[in-house]
Formats: C-alpha cells, structure tokens, sequence
C-alpha cells in the first residue's frame, strides 16, 4: 500500500531523529559527562519506527536496554529523553532512571529494561488487558536475539498462546548479545521465528533495515493481532547495530571492515532514501530539509538538557512509598 | 608477593585452581566472549575481564559460554556440582539473582540439608555488585543482605585484591556453595598478593584493617576504604578506630566484633544494601544481644535510605553512604554521653 508523501516524510524524521539523537549521544558520551552505561540503538532505527508508525497512544510497547529508539518511536519527548540520559531533573523519569530505564506511560512506553527478558512477560499482561478492553489495542514486546534465549522470554511465549493475550513478540536480531555471537548462542535452526512458532503462533520475518519491510510485514501482523480472537504473533526481523555493544565497548569480535560494510549496504536511512527519490515520490531536497531540521532539534535538546537543573538530594527520597 | 589488581586476583585465582584441579569449570555468559563471531571465541573474554584466556588454555568443556539464562547457569551450577565437579558460575550483575534465585535459594543451598547430609554441593557463584557506576536501579545494587539470610549459602565479599585471592581459592576448594561478591568499583584497585598457590583465607575471620580504642567501624567492600579514611582522619585528632573487614557474612566473624565493642564501647555499621533487614541492622542488633553492658552509647548504622539505587550522579552520590556520613556518625557515637 502506498504511504503518503506525509507519511514518508514523517517516518523518514523518525529514523533521522533517532540516528542523531544517538550519533550525538555517541560523541558527547566520550566527553565523559553522560554517566552511566548507554547502549545506542544505531542502525536497528528502521524496525523501531516501521512498528511504531502502525501504534496509538493506546497501544503499548516494552522495550529492552537498548531503548531509546523504540522510546523516540513511540513518541516520547526528545528534550525529555535527553535530559533524562544527561541526568537532569527535567528528564521524563526526573534523572533517576536514565538511559535504561526511560519511561512514558502516558504514550504507551511502559519502560526500556535493563534485566534481559524482563519485557516479553510484562508485554503479555498488557496484551491481556487489552484482549479484555476489546477495543483492538495491542501490546508489543522488543526482545534481541539473545533476550530470545532467556526463560522469560519463553514462559511470556507460551503464556501469551493459552491466554490468547493481543500481544505481539517483536525480536530484532542484530547478531549479537553482547559480545557473543547470535550463531553461538541460538540452538534453533539458527533464527529466531521459528522458534515462537513452535510456542504455537503465527510468525513473519522481515528485513529490519529496510522501513517498507519493516512496515509492510507489522501491517499484516497488527491485522491480524487486532482482530478479535486471535491471541499473540511473533515477528523476527534481521537487523544490525553499528555502535558497541555499550558505549566504550572495543567490538574486537567484528570482523574485518564489518563496520564499513554495515554501514555501507544495511544503512535503513540510505536505503530509505534510495528507494523513495528512486520512485520520484521524495526528492533529495525534502529529506535534506528533514535532515537539518532533525539536527537542529538535537542540538537544541543537547543544549537544554545541559542547562537543566540538576536533581537534589532530598529528591532521593521522592517516589518511593516510604524512606527510612 | 605479586603486585596485581582485583580483578586480576579473581582471574589468576581460577586460573591455578583450573589448573590444580581438572574439576574446576567456569560457566557464564560471554565467559569466553566472542564466541559465533568473526572477531572468533575470546575476543573479549568476559565482561569484567576475569575469565580472558581460560578457554584457550582449558578448552570449550571447561569454559563454558551460556545465552542469556541465568537461571539455567545457575541450575547447571547445581547440577554440575552434585556431579563430582566444582563449577565457577558467573552471575554477570549482582541484580540478576532476581531472574535466578530459586536456583541459587530453593535448589544449590538447600541439597546438602534436604538430602540429609548425603551429598556436597561444591559451587561457587560470582557476581559483580554495588553501586558507585551511574549504572541505575537493576545494575548497582548490593544483595548480601539478602543472600546472608538464606541457610545453606556461604557469603563472602573480599574488599582486597590480597582477599580475593585467600578468599576465592577457599571457596572453590569448599564444598557448599559459595556466593562469592566482587564490588565493582573495586576491580581496578592494586595491591600485594601472595604467591603461594595453596594461599588460604578462612571464612569467618574478619580483617582489623585500622586498630584503635574509641570506635569500632564494622563495613566490607567499596565503603570499608571510605572508613578507613575517616578512622585516618580521625587519628590524626587522637581518636582511635577499630575499622573491621568482615570479608565474611555468611559465616559472620562475631568473635572479633564483639571483642572489639567491649573495649570500645561504640559501635558504628556502615553498609551498602538497604536500612530493612539489613546486615548493619542485624549487626547492630546482635551487639546489644551479646554485649550490651559493654555499650558506652546506641549502635549507629550508615546505610542508604530505604529506596532503589537512582541513576544521575548527584542522586547516587547522596544515596551512597559518604565519608562526611561516615564521620558524621562516628562523631556521634562518640559525642553520646
Ligand atoms: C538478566 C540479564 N542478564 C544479562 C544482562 C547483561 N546484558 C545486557 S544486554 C545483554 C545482551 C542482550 O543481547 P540482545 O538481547 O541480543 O540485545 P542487543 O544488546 O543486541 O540489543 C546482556 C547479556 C542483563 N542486563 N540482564
Ligand atoms: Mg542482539
């Protein structure tokens, strides 16, 4: 189906915001100001806003330690985020959360995760409750290919199949966990898909760095989940990431070049703009004017989030039911 | 003596009891770190840099790589044991006993009990803890507490590269398991270590790591350096404290507490978990059991407020006990008429 050139333009600076937001945070990080471990989510950004653009406020996403993609895609504050990761009291969770544990229940961002395999269980709750509202809203869990191993993942799976939970398992495999590699680490006929539906759901697989992939295979599965009756989906898609594995990570288990050639040929922003200035339904000039006015965002997200007033000590105690 | 860091003592420790002993095997995820890559198995070699070149010098049976499921690790550690061999289970975070601890509590600490004495359950589960890093609320925090109260577990917790050594090589060669906790603002700390390769550190005796007559500071791991500090202040002023190392708390050296409280009279407990059912509490708590005619004023314990371990530095800084909190309380203690 054929987006419109809004459409294209919107999830063109989806991918773009999210790229900048990390490509800067991958520079300022080495300025040794950000505390904290940061995991960027570089080069996955196509899957995040290809499942993402199909979402409502009222649909839900759980996302992992690697969550500021699905976070900016599920349309959670950019100034907010930023001071959040440089740990100001203006961020969305007041600095005291930061890089993993970003959160907006009010956008349907029920938190990045910083425990591998906590997400996929609490995506099936949000999945039940909303098979009981009946209004065809969904819960979608992100999981990597090495959350895809933990026992979470799998009692979720299984839980979500005899509770016919609306939920649906979004794994993105970039090939690693940490440093090991997904070939090592995943028994299953070496992918990921096939094991959700040996848990009794429907699957599909797409490319995960390419958008109209990514987009066109979460229409089919979003049908499918909404519809009344028919419990969780599993969608796997092949992706990369081209930062480390955190920031400060040596990545001496890539090979040769890897970096270049990911960056060079798996590159969602370049295919996107390939394919749509290809077609003729964006020119260069549309997505250049998206480009600096990302950039421009980003900086001046940077530039408050530096500005903003630090937390206070006596806030320790805040938001919790009781302090000693 | 051999000059190293800590996490070079944890490292050489395995190392040598691999080699002492063929029963001795390592599993964890990225133990061996780069396996399934291009960059090939040992590209990294383990995350905090403690098990770099046992698979090369062992081999993939002995060093195991696992996914991403602690709780199977911790599960094969307990089967792994009850089977003849002594495994080295790394639990990445201290924070992910939380996906695992029916493994560790339900399972490998109760064997030995349950089974009426007819088995060992030699296992020994490292696991990086503390706070200090901006590493948020699931990756800093301290759980000794909790780990302490569960029968069958051994919990030992070395402040010293010198420590880890005596300390490890103990805990592998014993046969419970072992809970073994690095705090990982500690790993980069040098210091001497002895060379001897039978070098043995018994559990349940503490370290006197200052002496003094006023005071007596009972902590272990990040923060026992921050009383140090305050007890090197303070005897420059002529007040004098005992600063204990329990390096044990599971078994608890109360022998050399209490011995310590009955010439001081003072009692300050400075530790990292939270202030509920808490080591400092428990602490503070079987002093005024076993020696309260000695007490010259109440126990005070240091600790972070009842809360989770908050993200952004000034939020951390003054959740953490402090020098100055420290002090404080020791001034306190002393100031009590
Ligand atoms: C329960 C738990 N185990 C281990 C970790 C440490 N850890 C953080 S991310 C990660 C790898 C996750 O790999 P994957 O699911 O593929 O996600 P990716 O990093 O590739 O986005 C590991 C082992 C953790 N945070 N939580
Ligand atoms: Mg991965």
């Amino acid at each position: 189906m054929q987006l419109s050139r809004d459409q294209l333009l919107r999830a063109y600076r989806q991918m773009k915001v999210i790229r900048e937001f990390e490509e800067r945070l991958h520079v300022d990080i080495q300025t040794g100001e950000i505390a904290g471990f940061t995991h960027l989510y570089c080069g996955q950004e196509a899957v995040a806003v290809g499942v993402c653009e199909h979402l409502s406020t009222d649909d839900k996403i759980v996302s992992t330690h690697r969550g500021h993609g699905h976070c900016l895609a599920k349309g959670c504050d950019v100034d907010g985020m930023m001071a959040e990761i440089w740990g100001s009291r203006d961020g969305l969770c007041k600095g005291k959360g930061g890089s993993m544990h970003i959160a907006d229940v009010d956008k349907g961002m029920l938190g990045a995760n910083g425990i591998v395999g906590a997400g996929a269980p609490i995506a099936v709750g949000a999945g039940i409750a909303a098979k009981i509202d009946r209004k065809g809203h969904v819960a979608i869990a992100f999981s990597g290919d090495g959350a895809c191993n933990q026992g979470t993942t799998f009692e979720a799976m299984n839980m979500a199949v005899v509770t016919k939970a609306a939920c649906i398992f979004v794994f993105e495999n970039n090939h690693y966990s940490e440093h090991t590699g997904f070939e090592y680490a995943v028994g299953t006929n070496k992918d990921i898909a096939s094991r959700a539906e040996a848990f009794g759901m429907k699957i599909w697989r797409g490319d995960g760095t390419d958008f109209f992939s990514v987009f066109e295979t979460m229409r089919e599965v979003l049908d499918y989940v909404r519809a009344p009756g028919n419990g969780p989906a599993a969608v796997e898609f092949d992706t990369e990431r081209f930062f480390g594995h955190f920031e400060g990570d040596p990545q001496r288990y890539r090979g040769p070049g890897e970096l270049d050639r990911i960056r060079e040929t798996r590159d969602c922003l370049k295919k996107f703009r390939a394919s749509v200035t290809g077609a003729g339904l964006l020119s260069d000039a549309d997505l250049d004017t998206v480009d600096a006015d990302v950039m421009e965002a980003i900086e001046t997200a940077v530039t408050k989030a530096k500005a903003a007033p630090r937390p206070k000590p006596e806030d320790v105690l805040e938001d919790v039911y009781i302090s000693y | 003596m051999a000059r190293m860091m800590y996490r070079e003592a944890v490292l050489s420790t395995i190392a040598e009891e691999m080699e002492r002993d063929e029963n001795v095997v390592v599993l964890g995820e990225d133990v061996v770190g780069g396996n399934g890559t291009a960059g090939g198995p040992e590209a990294i070699g383990g995350i905090w840099s403690t098990s770099a070149g046992l698979y090369g010098k062992f081999g993939a049976d002995r060093v195991i790589d696992t996914p991403i499921s602690e709780s199977a690790i911790m599960g094969a550690a307990a089967g792994l044991a009850l089977t003849g061999k002594r495994p080295v289970a790394e639990l990445m975070f201290a924070d992910f006993i939380g996906v695992s601890l029916d493994q560790i509590w339900n399972q490998l600490a109760k064997f030995r009990y349950m089974f009426g004495g007819k088995t060992k359950c030699p296992a020994v589960i490292r696991m990086a803890w503390g706070a200090g890093y901006n590493a948020a609320a699931q990756h800093s925090q301290a759980v000794h507490h909790i780990l302490t109260g569960m029968p069958g577990l051994k919990v030992v917790m070395p402040s010293t590269p010198a420590d880890v050594k005596g300390l490890l090589r103990t805990a592998i060669r014993d046969d419970d398991p072992v809970i073994f906790l690095e705090h990982k603002a500690l790993y980069g700390v040098k210091g001497e270590v002895p060379d001897d390769k039978d070098f043995m550190i018994p559990f349940g005796h503490a370290r006197l790591s200052r002496a003094g007559n006023d005071v007596t500071i009972v902590s272990t791991g990040l923060l026992l350096g921050f009383c140090e500090a305050v007890a090197d202040k303070l005897a420059a002023e002529g007040i004098g404290c005992d600063v204990i190392d329990l390096r044990t708390t599971s078994p608890l050296d109360e022998e050399a507490i209490l011995d310590s409280v009955e010439v001081t009279g003072r009692l300050v407990v400075v530790d990292e978990t939270n202030p509920r059912c808490s080591l400092a509490g428990d602490i503070c708590a079987m002093v005024a059991e076993k020696a309260f005619a000695s007490l010259k004023a109440p126990p005070i314990s240091v600790t972070p407020p009842h809360t989770p371990v908050p993200f952004a530095r000034e939020l951390e800084t003054a959740y953490l006990p402090s020098i100055p909190k420290i002090e404080a309380a020791v001034r306190k203690v002393l100031s009590y008429r």
